[in-house]
């Protein structure tokens, strides 16, 4: 009797979940399955477990094998045998029992039989030969996709009258063809017509084919334009709608089937534009499903020949990705933009503050995409600080993958732009990085690659940027990197012909005189002084530091400059000692020292001490270095943060501070003899502390004299001065940083959106005021101004770059409209964009508590709130509106923005969001 | 698609589909590592994952998780939507699922799946069309029973 229950139990499979009907635990409990299940369950330990399973394994194994087992006791057999495989323990003796049953069962023993089948064995499993010669391929049984190539069985599948075998055979088909392309040649006629089948399912069963073997097929674009027309007008039958989308999965199909035939074919790429574009048009309903089209579309615009329409509203898809709030959505927002990054750069920098702000997403997925985007836009101007974010990154990684994924960009990147990554890789690794990685970056310089042509620019590329590097603030560059530059300068400055030694050399005693130059460096910059000093002006300087260091307390310095002095003054000398540009011959040395055991054993006799070895002597020796290393340590850390700052800056805006020479200058004349004096000694020439010295009496008087004002750059059209100035609002500081950090990412991506330039002559102690106007061209999201500030001081003139970046904020302004004025102007208005924002919910009615949000942070006028909807209008600076429709839509406030101006609605969209992101 | 796995929140795996050859060695090392990087992740981090040279793409529902991994240049975003639609099966079919409907009638849930994915492709998309496959399987399963019982009887 029991048996008879139970096999009314299998044959009704719902009856065995446990839900909450009486009885039911009872009656799953007899069915073995569920007693395995329940035994398992109810253990405690790991090794119970395994006991358990063994036995039942054993018990099993005595099934499957006895001759008196029924089809049915096998199926069941089979599915628990399934079961211990799946929680990690083998049943292999099982496995030719499985092929048997999906031989030899009935059909529903078959479809157990092959689920075994192919959850046991995979491709490469002995076995699978053995299910070669199954006889009767029945409907389900089509399963096997894997199994070994019978493909006339299956062929003649395809002329089945039921779809759903007719669907199975194509997808058959298409694995075979993964597996051996050159097997299923013959049949491609099979696949048209399966393509032009009259039931949906089995078409699109054929689109995975054609997936990929398209590249032959170019005749068929305009019939595959034609399904995706079809399908996106909602031809097909409800069925295949997905949450009211029409066949998704068949639209995604074939938006990467054209976009492989579009991909460079323009006459190819112009039959599809049209579809493409209603394909956009249509996914207009919020849900992912909707998403994922749009994505698959973006990717298939941006890949064939591009149309310049069709790109803009590709890429405002991708600004409406990468600026959701949903982080699936801004993920594939950042891949998009990667995508796409290449062909428009400028695409990243309308999203750079986005970017930015993904750079420090709690989630690494997302952060390790905007580094992709990163590497993507990697130039010679921002390379520092995409490198550093990179090894910033490396730092924290803890997966594998990802570390070997990255150091793999870097070295490519490295590859690309060598000298600048590896100055990178000195700045941040400074005095960390082991010592052999200058030495091999040396030895790269001075053996080069291949060409000589290639050798040469390396080299005077090298020699100008750490010219250009040495003008600049040198304070807070490690210890390495600046024996590298030292080593480079006197090594390769005779290249650049222009350049005069005696300025090398100034730059170069510069570094001697700093405070914080170890000792082992200034024995470097000696060394490439003396290769370098040639001319009288060079000699005058060296002698001047030779006098210097002639007193100094490190023995190898007075060596070092003794050599210099005489060899800036034999001239023939020096030229033997240190030929120029020598090509590396091997040199051979003799470790042993073999050559000197004649004069060491003569300095014996005469009674000189015997040899001690370093390390004894650094015992010695170790208080008094000691104390003279210790306050290079102390300052290194310090100063590394703000080297991160100076150091991204990219080489173009180095010389800004050079400024900085004329102080230099000055330090030595008040010093003397400076370098002995300065340690332990208050500095007085800190960074800051420098402006406020500048006080000289005679200048004041110069500054009643305000100094006339340069006329504005063309690009603002601007009229003269006017009430309308801003007053500089300083932003707060980590968003001050974020925008630095923005405009050191994305320099160098053909920026159109600098707007002005302000020039202004201020003398010291002297406050001038200026008023500009700046009005809007073309909005962005930040405007950023830039100015050259010049002084004088002891009757030297300098320059100083400054920017500044405005939100575009600043320049919006209320616009006070009446309801019926926004109606009329709402149509006639072209460019639009719309995304879902945050809703403020504290309060009672949250679309007015949002809308005043938005009042009082981006000064915009409500013209009325009727309901769920409100509407909003404001203005730019001058007469350019812009509109919101704002009405509650699912917990998120759905905005819709139209302005006549382009680019308007985008980029106040983006701070609409940025207001509303801290609600 | 190169397998599926559905496993609990205490990384008890309840279902394993592979659509790539590999070894058990393999696929158990996978499954353990990638179990563990799942369960790791916080609520509201992105449901996709680039772990080593694959796209895993996961979705949690109640107490199952399920997790895809796809080829690096698929949508992503469809194939969430190719788990819910999944789940969407075995809610319909199971008449709302539960873990244990997975657990005890895991078969089935494979079943459903076959009938979903073949060979790692997305085979019949529309939901009524999968649902009406497995159900006149059932039914053949039904009468071919009650013959099998009358005749033993």
């Amino acid at each position: 009797m029991s048996d008879v229950v139970e096999k009314t139990l299998t044959a009704l499979p719902s009856l065995l979940s446990l839900d909450s009907q009486p009885g039911s635990a009872k009656l799953s409990s007899t069915s073995k399955l569920g007693a395995l299940i329940r035994g398992i369950t109810e253990l405690t330990s790991k090794h119970e477990e395994e006991k358990l399973i063994q036995r039942e394994l054993a018990s099993l194994k005595d099934q499957v094998s006895s001759p008196n087992t029924s089809m049915r006791q096998m199926k069941e057999a089979m599915v628990r045998a399934i079961y211990c495989e799946m929680l990690g323990y083998e049943a292999s003796f099982s496995y030719i029992h499985a092929i048997k049953l999906a031989q030899q069962g009935s059909i529903l023993d078959k479809r157990v039989g092959y689920l075994a089948v192919t959850l046991f064995l995979n491709e490469n499993h002995e076995f699978v030969l053995t299910c070669y010669d199954y006889k009767h391929i029945i409907p389900i049984i089509i399963y096997c996709v894997y199994d070994t190539c019978n493909t006339p069985l299956v062929e003649e599948k395809l002329n089945h009258p039921k779809e759903i075998i007719r669907r199975k055979a194509v997808l058959a088909l298409y694995k075979f063809y993964l597996i051996a392309p050159n097997q299923v040649q013959h049949i491609h006629n099979r696949f048209r017509k399966a393509l032009c089948d009259k039931d949906p399912g089995v078409m699109f069963a054929s689109l995975h084919i054609y997936l990929q073997m398209i590249k032959g097929y170019k005749d068929l674009t305009a019939s595959f334009v034609t399904i995706l027309k079809q399908v996106v007008s909602g031809k097909l039958p409800m069925d295949f709608n997905y949450h009211s989308v029409p066949a998704p999965w068949l639209q995604i199909q074939l938006l990467r089937i054209l976009s492989i035939l579009g991909k460079n074919d323009q006459s190819t790429s112009e039959i599809m534009y049209d579809v493409l574009d209603e394909s956009l048009k249509r996914a207009e309903i919020n849900h992912n499903i909707t998403y994922a089209i749009l994505y698959e579309c973006v990717k298939c615009i941006y890949t064939i020949y591009p149309k310049t329409d069709l790109l803009e509203k590709a890429a405002k898809c991708i600004g409406n990705f990468v600026l959701s709030s949903k982080i699936n959505l801004k993920y594939l927002g950042l891949k998009a933009l990667t995508y796409v990054v290449q062909q428009d750069p400028k695409l990243a920098l309308q999203h750079q503050m986005t970017i930015i702000e993904c750079l420090d997403h709690p989630d690494v997925i997302i952060k390790r995409e905007t580094l992709e985007l990163l590497f993507r836009i990697t130039n010679a101007q921002n390379i520092t600080v995409i490198v550093e974010k990179m090894l910033e990154f490396l730092h924290q990684s803890k997966d594998d993958h990802t570390t070997i994924d990255l150091v793999g960009k870097v070295a490519e990147i490295a590859e690309k732009y060598p000298l600048q990554t590896m100055n990178t890789v000195f700045s941040l690794g400074g005095d960390m990085i082991q010592p052999d990685i200058p030495n091999s970056f040396l030895k790269l310089l001075s053996e080069g690659f291949e060409s000589e042509e290639e050798n040469k620019k390396l080299r005077l590329f090298a020699v100008d940027s750490y010219i250009l590097l040495l003008e600049g603030e040198t304070r807070n560059l490690p210890q390495r990197f600046l024996q590298v530059i030292s080593w480079v300068l006197g090594e390769y400055s005779h290249l650049r012909n222009d350049l005069d030694p005696a300025r090398v050399m100034t730059l170069l005693t510069k570094l001697l005189e700093m405070r914080q130059t170890s000792s082992e460096t200034k024995t470097w910059v000696l060394m490439a002084m003396t290769k370098l000093c040639s001319g009288e002006a060079s000699v005058s300087i060296a002698r001047s530091v030779c006098e210097d260091l002639s007193s100094s307390m490190d023995t190898v310095q007075r060596q070092r400059a003794h050599e210099l002095l005489l060899l800036s003054q034999d001239r023939a000398l020096r030229s033997q000692l240190l030929p120029l540009c020598s090509d590396p011959e091997p040199l051979e040395v003799d470790s042993s020292l073999s050559f000197l055991d004649a004069f060491v054993s003569e300095a014996l006799a005469a009674g000189a001490a015997p040899y001690k070895p370093p390390h004894q002597r650094q015992e010695e020796l170790a208080q008094q270095k000691a104390l003279s290393l210790e306050p290079y340590e102390l300052s290194l850390p310090i100063n590394m943060s703000s080297s991160c700052v100076t150091g991204r800056q990219s080489p173009t805006l180095m010389s800004v501070s050079s400024g900085l020479s004329g102080d230099s200058a000055e330090l030595s004349h008040k010093g003397g003899s400076t370098t002995l004096k300065l340690e332990g000694v208050k500095r007085v020439w800190g960074r800051e502390g420098y402006l406020s010295k500048k006080e000289p009496v005679e200048e004041v008087a110069q500054a009643e004299i305000p100094s006339p004002l340069s006329s504005p750059n063309q690009h603002t059209g601007a009229s003269g001065t006017s009430s309308n100035t801003h007053p500089p609002i300083p932003t707060p500081e980590p968003e001050q940083e974020k925008q630095q950090l923005a405009s050191s990412l994305f320099v160098g991506l053909g920026s159109q959106s600098s707007l002005c330039l302000v020039r202004a002559d201020i003398y010291a102690l002297h406050v001038a005021v200026f008023q500009y106007s700046l009005s809007v061209i073309r909005p962005v999201v930040h405007f950023e101004v830039m100015g050259m500030l010049s002084y004088q001081s002891s009757h030297k003139s300098h320059e100083v770059e400054f920017t500044y970046k405005l939100p575009l904020t600043n320049f919006i302004r209320p616009f006070t409209v009446s309801t019926e004025q926004y109606g009329a102007m709402w149509l006639a208005f072209s460019n639009d964009t719309k995304q879902n924002l945050n809703l403020v919910t504290d309060g009672q009615d949250s679309l007015t508590d949002t809308l005043n949000v938005l009042k009082g942070k981006l000064n915009l006028h409500i013209v009325e709130i009727i309901g769920m909807e409100g509407i909003v209008a404001c203005r730019l600076a001058q007469d350019q509106p812009c509109l919101l429709h704002c009405h509650i839509h699912a917990g998120t406030l759905a905005v819709w923005l139209r302005s006549p101006v382009p680019d308007l609605p985008d980029s106040l969209l983006y701070h609409c969001q940025r207001a509303l992101e801290g609600t | 698609m190169q397998f599926m796995l559905l496993f609990s929140r205490q990384g008890k795996l309840r279902l394993q589909k592979w659509y790539v050859p590999l070894s058990d060695k393999e696929k158990k090392k996978i499954t353990r590592e990638l179990v563990q990087t799942v369960l790791a992740r916080k609520p509201k981090m992105c449901s996709f994952l680039e772990w080593r040279d694959l796209k895993v793409v996961y979705k949690r529902y109640a107490s199952l998780y399920f997790c895809c991994a796809v080829e690096v240049q698929d949508n992503e975003l469809i194939t969430l939507e190719i788990i819910h639609r999944y789940v969407e099966l075995l809610d319909k079919y199971f008449g709302s699922v539960c873990e244990l409907d997975i657990i005890f009638n895991f078969e089935k849930a494979y079943f459903i799946l076959d009938e979903f994915l073949l060979g790692g492709e997305a085979q019949e998309t529309s939901k009524k069309n999968v649902l009406k496959a497995i159900e006149q399987a059932d039914l053949l399963q039904e009468s071919h029973k009650k013959t099998k019982d009358v005749v033993s009887i």
